[in-house]
């Protein structure tokens, strides 16, 4: 059972070489877009290293460049056996190369597919990742003093600035952690000592937040501190006032942006897949059309191309047949038949 | 005697048109880039125009978007004579043009050397423009109910956040003007009634800023009131302590972002004179190289090119001399029209 049979006269095979020679410097050019794309999403992930927990979502990017540069030779190759594809003398030198090219590319043509699905399935872990670092960030704000946390204050300020988000879910985050240091705080205020004293673990707690969660935007001067105080503020209703710092919590923020990014880079993605696709059947066709021909004197017949010989199934169990030999599970079936064979005997 | 002779064959010719014809395109490409950065340059004068009080001259970046413009168009047609000046049957079409296209790009060479000199000069009144804008933007801090002025606080903090820093000179003129409105302050409050009647004008003036001030990079959570109390900060002493808000005023931030923008725009410009200059040469010898064939027939003979046809000092007199009988023809006529007519 055939796949795709398709009869092919000389103008028509002479047509699709050419047209494949330039399909395949674009998908060139594609390949070499999906590369940077790589690099500019795994850049976007460094820069925000420090609020992310762990270096699962790498996956994403690191699949991404090394398709692109694995495309890059595909439809160098691509090029080179549709120049060759139509001179009947030069086209058999490639014969032994086609099956083992054709199983490689057809495995990293997936791998692009695949690196889309990914980037869609890894929002789960990249939302827990950066719950925990963020986490560990408003914990760690205040150590300015400590070695490996110096510039997590910074880190942290210029991200909620950025981003215009504030804590981890919301602004209350600020509220459960101690993010003044004892280095400011004088233990002989009576107010500190309460404060101090008010909570089992002995942690200067206030209803107040950084500088860097302020909105510019907000027609009043930013009240950062007893946001729970109505009466330290004049004409302030904490319950019902439209605060003026931001209410999104940075996690949210990130996850927001990151999924944007990446929802943009797959929908590219989709169409350099669907070009490698056009690229790889087209030279599938040419491959089988050409083989025909091979061998006979007048090169101007009319000959048939296919993309599969047998039916998917016939073909994927040739292609594995190799592999699973190598994995010895045919192995039993040999030494079955052999003993078989010595009984009689 | 002609100026800088150089002789010609057949060979020399090709490379001086194939060279000259890749060098204008080079500035079609500069003339494209110069049309950019003045579009660039507009756009961030009107990102801050609200820091100049509106106030800003665009005479610049629009000079820079004309002579980019102008550039791109002088220099696809030099591209495309240099194409056709090896084909006699085409060149002989744009000859009588030559004479005017080189005129035209002397002028614009000089309008090149205006827009340069430009660039450098009014730095100065961009200067001017950013400390009296900016002192009405402090000023006007407080006004986000006042229609026209309603942005001038979220302009003022973003441009203090994004460029590090505080007030116009420096953070005390945080301190000279009210920039907590009315609106926001408890008048039956005692402390309130004492700091207004404190100042002949009334204003609730503090010794803050707003926090846009702050600088995250500090290793103390921000301190923007009463910077000028020392007991009311723990281990806080203003004269020795290095502050953590930015001390650098805004005034001297926004102008050396500006005028790094012009300073490297007018280098740029510099170099397009350049090359404009080395394109007018070239022209100027493959078209005089082609005229002085010998024998136009035979394409391989040798000619002469050169940059002016007698000497510096003479086409300079004769340069003055046209222009003096431009202004004397008239007059020898209105000479002789009484003379007819007697």
């Amino acid at each position: 059972m055939v796949v795709m049979k398709m009869k092919f006269p000389f103008q028509k095979r002479v047509k699709l070489a050419q047209g494949l020679w330039i399909l395949s410097w674009c998908a060139t050019v594609a390949g070499a877009t999906t590369f940077t794309l790589g690099c500019i999403l795994k850049t976007e992930l460094r820069r925000r290293a420090e609020v992310m927990d762990n270096q699962d979502i790498h996956i994403v990017p690191n699949t991404l460049m090394i398709v692109g540069l694995a495309s890059l030779g595909i439809n160098y190759f691509a090029s080179k056996i549709c120049q060759d594809a139509l001179d009947a003398g030069r086209f058999p030198r490639w014969k032994n190369f086609l099956k083992p090219y054709f199983a490689v590319s057809c495995f990293f043509t997936v791998l692009m597919l695949l690196a889309v699905i990914m980037s869609y399935a890894m929002k789960g872990s990249l939302e827990s990742s950066l719950k925990a670092g963020l986490r560990n960030g408003i914990r760690f704000y205040k150590d300015t003093d400590t070695p490996g946390r110096c510039f997590q204050k910074q880190n942290i300020d210029r991200l909620q600035m950025e981003f215009q988000c504030c804590g981890n879910n919301d602004f209350r985050d600020w509220f459960e952690v101690q993010w003044i240091s004892n280095r400011y705080l004088d233990f002989s205020s009576k107010e500190v000592k309460d404060r101090i004293k008010s909570n089992v673990d002995g942690r200067y707690l206030v209803d107040g937040v950084p500088f860097s969660c302020c909105n510019p935007s907000s027609p009043r001067p930013c009240m950062q501190y007893q946001l729970t105080n109505n009466s330290a503020h004049y004409n302030y209703d904490y319950q019902t006032e439209e605060l003026n710092i931001y209410l999104r919590g940075c996690r949210e923020a990130l996850v927001n942006y990151y999924m944007g990014l990446m929802n943009t880079i797959g929908a590219g993605v989709l169409s350099i897949f669907l070009l490698q696709g056009s690229v790889l059947v087209s030279l599938r066709l040419l491959q089988t059309a050409m083989e025909a021909v091979a061998g006979k004197e007048n090169t101007e017949i009319e000959t048939e191309g296919y993309l599969l010989e047998k039916g998917v199934k016939e073909t994927i169990m040739e292609y594995l047949d190799p592999v699973l030999k190598f994995l010895l599970l045919k192995n039993q079936v040999e030494e079955g038949s052999a003993a078989a064979t010595t009984t009689p005997t | 005697m002609p100026f800088m002779p150089v002789k010609f064959n057949l060979q020399k010719r090709v490379k001086l048109a194939q060279g000259l014809w890749m060098l204008y395109w080079f500035s079609v490409i500069a003339g494209i880039l110069i049309f950019s950065l003045g579009i660039f340059f507009k756009i961030e004068l009107r990102k801050r125009s609200e820091m100049m009080d509106n106030n800003e001259s665009h005479l610049v970046p629009n000079l820079l978007i004309l002579v980019g413009l102008l550039a791109c168009g002088l220099n696809a047609f030099g591209g495309k004579v240099c194409h056709d000046s090896l084909d006699p049957i085409k060149f002989s079409k744009w000859k009588p043009m030559l004479k005017t296209y080189l005129l035209l790009c002397c002028g614009f060479n000089v309008l090149l050397v205006l827009v340069s000199l430009l660039c450098f000069l009014m730095q100065f009144s961009v200067y001017l423009t950013l400390a009296e804008g900016l002192s009405y933007a402090i000023r006007f801090y407080k006004d986000t109910d006042t229609p026209g002025r309603c942005f001038m606080k979220r302009t003022l903090d973003m441009t203090q956040i994004e460029f590090h820093c505080c007030g116009n000179n420096n953070f005390r003129d945080w301190f000279e003007v009210q920039w907590i409105s009315n609106r926001y302050l408890d008048m039956s409050n005692d402390v309130v009634k004492d700091r207004v009647l404190s100042n002949v004008e009334g204003k609730y003036l503090m010794d803050s800023v707003p926090f846009s001030c702050c600088n995250p990079g500090s290793p103390r959570p921000c301190i923007q009131h009463h910077l000028t109390n020392n007991s009311a900060h723990y281990d806080y002493d203003h004269r020795t302590e290095e502050l953590n808000i930015w001390t650098r005023g805004c005034l001297e931030a926004l102008f050396s972002y500006y005028s790094s923008l012009m300073s490297s725009i007018g280098v740029f410009v510099l170099f397009a004179i350049i090359l404009e200059s080395v394109d007018m040469a070239g022209l100027k010898y493959l078209s005089t190289a082609l005229e002085t064939m010998a024998e136009p027939e035979n394409p391989e003979c040798e000619s002469e090119g050169w940059l002016l046809e007698k000497g510096v000092k003479e086409t300079f007199s004769d340069l003055l001399t046209k222009l003096k009988t431009l202004g004397r023809t008239n007059q020898v006529e209105g000479g002789d029209a009484p003379e007819a007519n007697t």
